[in-house]
């Protein structure tokens, strides 16, 4: 048999293209579908099903295939899992393989699921695998996914290309179907910017496959092509095939994936794979026309039984007939139309099963006049046949008479189901259409429009007339001149809209399993199941039985899942309501979303002007927020533990250097500027003489530290803040905010110089004798610079602000450059200092140095739950102050109680113990589990210069603590630890003044 | 994604902007004398509510500048921007979209 008709179809017949499927070689031609390629070559086993594994052909010919989800690529980094053989277009050399299936699809070893299927029910993960607990991991889990399931990930990393743009647009018309095309001309030829998208490989919707229409004279695919025409000419309007609407998001916000180049092969090139088009639409009408739904009969998921408008497409526009001896079961008169016209393929179609009591019209006695058998009240009982179906038992519900017909296509129809998807992500209301039992758009919410088949309207004529006038609706509403009306004329026998949800005639009573949701495979006995056992709303139903969860999101599933409720229950299908409708339409590259977000373009990398300098040396380079900071610097052989050691001991014993570039930085100016400082900072700043340096805490208003920087009063209406490396955006915007909305009154001026200076951290003994030959204007003695100053001059003729701080606990130097002088200056400094061994260090040694001293990171020791009196900064705020910001969440009751966590030293009773970070402090060990935790650790290292382990944490009633001991409970055993002041090295501050 | 008229710059998509919380919600003249029930309230309880909500954006990544806006919860759609310190329209002037969807 040959499934190719000799002619017919809109492929290109002068263009054979050779591919294989589960590695056997097949022709087909250039405009095929995978799927209508398969179809052509007799080719209908296509899968399994996701649990029971049941053999799967082809269901439709469109992106609400259930079924035909294949595996495409031969080349492990374009393998992509789970495409819809409808949508998948052929191309040369393309390798395309069934999953789901061990060890092949014929004999698949998983098919024993079908056998248990009653184990395998609605809910069944809740009640077969509860106990015992630990084999849900280790066994239930793991077989579970290992039975069911859909694709394989690819192994290799994607090597295309993937874009995104964004584009505005007066109307943008979803669907290129009938109704769609005649929107985008009455917008088009108006003067409105148009986009007309379409997720086929060509434009023209239900007219590619469409055979007897006449549209104003011409043959449906003339006037097809001369609508495309016209289009194409008009420079206001872009025509965008091969691209899904996906989802609607806000304020006419529309995201469009268009590929690119999958129909082109495996093949390198500059194109993008995919492209995002991000489009803000003035007005949208949706055209996205109507799905066919499924019957509910007994097997009715045998390969070779599919939707009646699905094998009229494959014959129309592919010239491929999908059987030989069909059959049709239907509920409405558009099935008659693909019956009579596959009849006149040369399929020999016996009869049509109609569950009408005495169907009639036009259609019927065209189907009779072709000699096709026509019974009224009939219903399918059920189907054999182990790969393809065989027979089809139809039973008379008048008479009760049964018999047996053989086949190999059984086609069906229940009617069409408006894609209302779109509509619905707009928060549009849906409403109950009774006559047409389905859900129609009701009040939109968004501006956009619906029109044809999406609408409910599905006689081609009234589509076209509504398109259009839809299209010039949305002309009227962007703001742009309509142009006139315009009539078309169509001739086309037109059906009445029939069709059921649920399962039809009086189905209920014959046995088996009907499925619902094909690709999930939920049947009419798990959605029966659910009501039995009390499940009422329908979005319970959906997430018991996992009906049009799938990737197909129940196209084809719903309504009839929805029938299937109403008609258990008793109760009206508008009153059981909709699931909710979520983006995307249909499954969408994460490549696509992604963009250039990807590798080195994930994020946006930060690097300070010293940073080459750093990574020439060696340096180990750590992220800190989208910084780049040098985290040790290892010399020959070492590891972090000898680098970091060695760096400690330099900048205690003689100096360091350090990048401290990263810091945030604020500059505060104008006559309030130190008012604004006494408000946003827990410290008092008026007295601050120009020229010193403070150390500040900032609170949020809640009274929880969120930031805290030396700043340096440069003069008395300005001020150099700066902030932690990852809080500096945060503290701005926050300082923003009570500018604006609060005291807007006041004369402050805040700008961001984080990225103007670069910070070079001198730190040491000998830092001053490092800095003095190069400072040509500032006094570096002890005496006329001390700790917490700042002064302007210059370093090596180049302006500077010279901060003298300390993050060490040693005599410290932060010289301050403009951005671009940075590594001149860093050289400049290091050379100095060779006499010194001057060492660079990173931030691994500036914590340990830091810890030593008991200083505070903010981020580390604090977890926005730590107030100033809980670090131990209670010196730091200004008790005078009548207002901060935080200051009265601090008289709180709860901020002020003393079993708060405050922070304390932890010393190992075995110094050799370093503590884990994070880990929990208990105050009796002997404590049965779960122990009562009162505190934690926030920073331990090893400190080379003490010898001995030491750690920072936050211990409940800490300072009350001090000298008694406590546990540590880890995995390893206990660990006793001494709670003791937070202050290791040089408590008096003695180094600080050297 | 929202698009969100700045008062200073005009519509702008979402991602230019930072979303500030509810509006109109002034910072006590001197906290220090409001009881904790008080301060609590100011400081926690906001009305959330399933309709228009008066709240505060920020222009962060255009111009910097905060404003106010109206937005219906449920529909997204925002009914107008304001300057801080500013007062919406009345809202007896609430205007709701026509329906469109079942009309054409």
């Amino acid at each position: 048999m040959n499934y190719r008709l000799a002619s017919g179809g809109r492929m290109d017949r002068t263009r054979p293209l050779q591919f294989t499927f589960d590695g056997n070689r097949y022709t087909g031609f250039a405009g095929d579908t995978l799927a209508s390629a398969l179809i052509a070559n007799g080719v209908h086993l296509v899968g399994r099903s996701f649990k029971y594994h049941r053999p799967r052909g082809f269901l439709s010919a469109g992106s609400d295939e259930p079924n035909a989800l294949v595996g495409v690529g031969g080349i492990a980094s374009r393998y992509t899992p789970n495409l819809c053989a409808t949508q998948v277009e052929l191309y040369d050399g393309l390798v395309a393989e069934s999953q789901n299936r061990w060890p092949s699809l014929s004999f698949d070893v998983g098919r024993v699921n079908d056998v248990f299927a009653r184990f395998l029910s609605a809910g069944f993960y809740y009640k077969t695998f509860m106990w015992p607990a630990a084999a849900w991991k280790s066994l239930y889990e793991p077989m579970i996914r290992k039975a069911a399931g859909l694709g394989k990930a690819p192994s290799a990393p994607d090597p295309d290309r993937y874009t995104q743009v964004y584009v505005h647009c007066d109307v943008l018309v979803v669907g290129a179907g009938p109704s769609g095309l005649a929107a985008a001309l009455a917008a088009g030829r108006s003067g409105s910017k148009v986009i007309l998208c379409d997720e086929q490989d060509q434009l023209g919707g239900t007219l590619l496959s469409e055979s007897e229409a006449v549209i104003d004279g011409q043959a449906a695919a003339e006037w097809l092509a001369r609508a495309i025409g016209d289009l194409s000419a008009l420079p206001n309007v872009t025509l965008l095939p091969r691209t899904t609407a996906f989802g609607w998001y806000p304020h006419n916000f529309l995201g469009l994936c268009q590929r690119v180049k999958d129909h082109l092969g495996e093949v390198d090139s500059n194109a993008p794979r995919e492209r995002m088009w991000q489009v803000r639409a003035r007005e949208v009408v949706i055209a996205t026309g109507a799905i066919e739904r499924p019957l509910l009969f007994p097997d009715n998921d045998r390969p070779g039984i599919m939707m009646a408008e699905g094998a009229r497409i494959y014959l129309n526009r592919y010239g491929a007939v999908a059987g030989t001896r069909a059959v049709v079961f239907t509920s409405c008169d558009s099935a008659y139309r693909a019956a009579i016209e596959l009849k006149a393929a040369g399929v020999q179609v016996t009869t049509i099963a109609d569950v009408r009591p005495s169907p009639k019209g036009p259609w019927i006695e065209r189907a009779r006049a072709a000699g096709i058998e026509v019974r009224g009240s009939t219903v399918v009982t059920g189907t054999t046949g182990h790969l393809r179906i065989s027979h089809v038992d139809l039973v008379d519900e008048v008479s009760g008479k049964s018999e047996t017909l053989p086949c190999d296509l059984l086609l069906m129809s229940g009617g069409f189901t408006p894609s209302v998807h779109l509509f619905s992500q707009s928060r549009g209301k849906l409403v109950y259409d009774e006559a047409l039992k389905v859900y129609v758009p009701g009040q939109s919410v968004e501006r956009e429009r619906s029109v044809g088949a999406c609408r409910g309207i599905f006689d081609l004529g009234a589509a076209i007339a509504s398109g259009f006038s839809g299209g010039l609706d949305a002309v009227k509403a962007s703001g742009g001149s309509p142009v006139e009306e315009a009539t078309f004329v169509v001739l086309a026998e037109s059906f009445g809209q029939n069709g059921v949800i649920g399962r039809p005639g009086k189905a209920a009573k014959y046995a088996g399993r009907a499925w619902v949701d094909f690709q999930n495979d939920v049947t009419t006995k798990d959605i029966e199941l659910a009501t039995r056992e009390g499940f009422r709303s329908i979005e319970h139903v959906k997430r018991y039985t996992t009906t049009g969860m799938a990737t197909d999101q129940g196209k084809t599933s719903n309504m009839n899942a929805l029938g299937i409720v109403s008609q258990t229950l008793g109760v009206p299908v508008d009153k059981v309501g909709l699931t909710t409708f979520r983006p995307p339409y249909t499954p969408t590259t994460f490549g696509v979303f992604a963009g250039q977000s990807r590798g080195d373009l994930f994020d946006p990398v930060r690097k300070t002007s010293i940073h080459d300098w750093a990574e020439e040396q060696g340096a180990v380079f750590e992220d800190v927020s989208l910084w780049k900071r040098a985290r040790y610097f290892p010399r020959r052989g070492e590891d972090m533990h000898a680098a970091v050691k060695r760096e400690c001991a330099a900048t205690r014993q003689s100096v360091g250097i350090f990048d401290a570039t990263t810091l945030g930085k604020i500059e505060v100016v104008g006559k309030d500027a130190a008012e604004f400082m006494n408000r946003m900072y827990t410290n008092a700043w008026t007295k601050l003489e120009p020229g010193r340096l403070r150390y500040g805490v900032m609170l949020r208003e809640d009274g929880f530290i969120m930031d805290d920087g030396v700043v340096g009063r440069m003069a008395a209406d300005r001020f150099h803040v700066t902030t932690t490396t990852g809080g500096a955006a945060r503290v701005l915007a926050q300082m923003e905010d009570y500018l604006q909305t609060e005291w807007s009154d006041l004369e402050v001026w805040l700008t961001s110089t984080t990225e103007q200076w670069a910070v070079i951290a001198v730190q040491g003994p000998n830092a001053r004798k490092v800095l003095d030959p190069l400072v040509q204007d500032i006094d570096l003695s002890a005496a006329a610079m001390p700790h917490m100053s700042v002064r302007e001059g210059h370093i090596c003729g180049i302006p500077m602000r010279l901060f003298r701080v300390s993050f060490t606990g040693e005599l410290g130097f932060e010289v301050n450059v403009p951005m671009g002088y940075g590594r001149a200056v860093w050289e400049a400094i290091h050379a100095s200092g060779k006499a010194h061994d001057i060492t660079p260090y990173g931030t691994e040694t500036m914590h340990v140095l830091r810890a030593e001293k008991g200083y505070i990171i903010v981020g580390q020791e604090t977890d926005g739950t730590v107030t100033p009196d809980d670090a131990g900064l209670s010196w730091a705020v200004g008790k005078a102050k009548k207002d901060f910001v935080g200051k009265r969440s601090l008289a709180r009751p709860a901020m002020t109680s003393s079993d708060r966590k405050q922070m304390v030293g932890l010393l190992t009773v075995d110094p050799t113990v370093v503590l884990e970070e994070g880990a929990q402090v208990v105050a009796d060990p002997q404590e049965p589990i779960p122990m009562t935790m009162i505190g934690h650790v926030t920073s331990s290292h090893w400190s080379a210069t003490l010898g001995r382990s030491i750690a920072l944490g936050l211990v409940r009633n800490g300072r009350a603590r001090i000298g008694t001991r406590l546990t540590v409970p880890m995995p390893s055993g206990n660990v006793t630890v001494e709670v003791v002041r937070p202050v290791f090295y040089d408590p008096e501050g003695k180094r600080l003044d050297g | 994604m929202l698009l969100i008229k700045c008062p200073f710059c005009g519509p702008r998509p979402e991602l230019e902007f930072s979303y500030g919380g509810e509006a109109h919600i002034a910072r006590p003249q001197d906290p220090m004398s409001l009881d904790d029930e008080a301060w609590t309230e100011y400081l926690y309880i906001r009305s959330n509510p399933r309709g228009v909500h008066a709240e505060r954006w920020r222009h962060i990544n255009g111009c910097g500048r905060f404003f106010n806006a109206r937005r219906n919860t449920i529909s997204d759609e925002i009914l107008e921007t304001y300057m801080i310190g500013g007062s919406p329209a009345p809202v007896s002037e609430e205007k709701d979209r026509s329906p469109k969807g079942g009309a054409v």
